[in-house]
Order: structure tokens, then sequence, then C-alpha cells
């Protein structure tokens, strides 16, 4: 399934794995923070909407 | 109607959220497509050989590092002019992205490197510039943790985002003042006699709106946690005070 990549087998493989891991590190991270954040504002509103009555 | 009505957070969220979905689902489709054709249905090139497939992913992110400076330059023109938070909180939500966007940019022009120029690295002036673009991110990065006030923040990253811009804009143009350096010019240009051949140029071009998707996917979601984040913070500090 690979393609021959030849003797700059070591150099593409490395060069899309590290990309790929470092592109979705980066999505996971920032769904992650965006879930959180959600999360937390909406504890924070409610305390607020139930302390305002 | 105003462009700066989106200035306003509940409308920056509100007319974004729909949209959100479509980009990031556009980016996983195209950058899909992009790599799957550039990797597995491209030739090897008769000069490079099969480091030429290094390209699709090298100058998407190449483009995308410069590019989102540039994004955070006019975000942060915007914020020391007319003080609109979203702009300050946009810039800052798109540093992290830049600089994921200069790590790959740099890894894999080092990885292309060294079979064909016989080096990793050399202190080129656009391998230089670049070089010190990842400074400046990571500096811009570490100057908004460093400071708690959040508006200090936002005007003092803003000046550091002005500073780094002529590093953002000499690595783009770096190769057309220097010739001495080992960086060959633009490989896709609009203004170019001769591009790159058509069988390497179109999944090149499929894979640079994945990357521009891609990063406009994440600068509205990260955008849009920067927002939440702050309200959160006042209105805790309104309880709380």
């Amino acid at each position: 399934m690979i393609p021959d990549l030849g003797k700059y087998a070591v150099e593409v493989l490395s060069a899309y794995a590290v990309s790929i891991l470092l592109v979705l590190g980066l999505v996971w991270i920032s769904v992650r923070a965006a879930r959180r954040a959600r999360t937390w504002l909406e504890t924070v509103e409610r305390q607020k909407a139930g302390r305002d009555g | 109607m105003s462009v700066w009505e989106y200035a306003n957070p509940k409308k920056f969220i509100a007319t974004t959220t729909p949209v959100l979905p479509w980009v990031m689902g556009g980016a996983a489709v195209t950058l899909t497509i992009g790599l799957v054709w550039g990797f597995f249905f491209t030739p090897d090139d008769y000069r490079q050989g099969s480091t030429v497939k290094i390209f699709y992913l090298h100058v998407p992110a190449a483009m995308m590092a410069i590019n989102i400076w540039v994004m955070m330059l006019v975000t942060s023109l915007i914020w020391l002019i007319r003080r609109h938070h979203v702009s300050a909180l946009a810039a800052k939500a798109a540093a992290p992205i830049g600089i994921v966007m200069t790590l790959i940019a740099l890894f894999t022009g080092a990885v292309w490197g060294q079979p064909m120029w016989g080096t990793w690295w050399a202190w080129d002036p656009r391998l230089t510039s670049f070089l010190i673009l990842f400074l400046f991110y990571l500096g811009y990065m570490a100057l908004w943790t460093a400071i708690e006030d959040d508006d200090t923040a936002a005007d003092l990253t803003s000046v550091l985002c002005l500073v780094g811009s002529v590093f953002a804009l000499l690595s783009r143009y770096a190769v057309n003042f220097w010739n001495q350096g080992l960086h060959q010019g633009a490989s896709l240009s609009l203004d170019a006699e001769e591009n790159v051949a058509d069988v390497f140029w179109y999944p090149a071009l499929v894979c640079i709106a994945g990357f521009v998707l891609l990063s406009v996917g994440l600068v509205i979601l990260r955008t849009q946690t920067e927002i939440r984040l702050r309200r959160a913070r006042a209105l805790q500090a309104r309880m709380t005070g």
C-alpha cells in the first residue's frame, strides 16, 4: 500500500508522522480547552444566577 | 451593518458557531484528499526523488506560519487602535496555531534539506528569519502568560507582534532580497513564469486549502474559548469581589 519511497523513506515518513502528530495534537488540545471553557462558564453563570435569585 | 458588530463577543460566538463544523469538516476532507493524493498518487521528482512528497506539508505549513502572524498583526492593530477585546483575543488564540505551523515547516525543511542540501540546517536568510519568527511566536505566547492584567498583556503583545512582523515579512521575501542563500525561490507563485509541474501543483493546492481551512477553524474555536474564559473570570471576580 505504501509507495516505494526508495532511499528517502525515513525522511518522507518521519516528515509526515511528525507533522500529522503535531496537527492532531493541536486539534485535540484546542477541542479539550474549548470544552473545559464552556463547562466552566456554564458553571459560573449558574452560580451567578443562583446568587442573584 | 458594520463589520465592527463582530467585535461584540456574543455576536462573534453566535455568528461563528454554526460555521465552525463546516470549516473543520472542510479542513478534514481537503487535508485528507490533498495528503493522500500527494503521498500515494504523485510520482517522484527526477532530482528530488520521493522527498518531493514533503513539499505537500512544508509549503502549506510555511505559508500559514507567515500568514497567521500577518493575521495577528492585523488584529493587534485593531486592538491598539479601536480597543476591541475580541481582536486581541483572536491574536492570542492564533499564536499556538502559528507556532505549530512554524515547527512543521522547520522540521520538514530540515528532513528535506539533509538529503538534498547535505545539511539539516544552514544559516540561510530564509531559514534564519524563519527561526527568528519561531522565537517571536514563543516570546509572544510567553508574554501573554507572564502578565496578569489582560489589557496590559494585549498592549505589550501587540507591540511585540508589530516588531515580529518584520521577520514574518522577511521570511517570506528573504529569498528575493539575498540571492546567496541555499533556499530556492518560491515554488508556487502567481507571478512566476514557471511554477512546479501540474502533477505536483494540484495536490499542493488542495493541501494549501486544507491548511487554510484548518487554521481558520482553529482560530475561530480558540477565540471562542478565550472569550468564554475571559467572561468566566470576569463573572467569578464580580461574585467574589
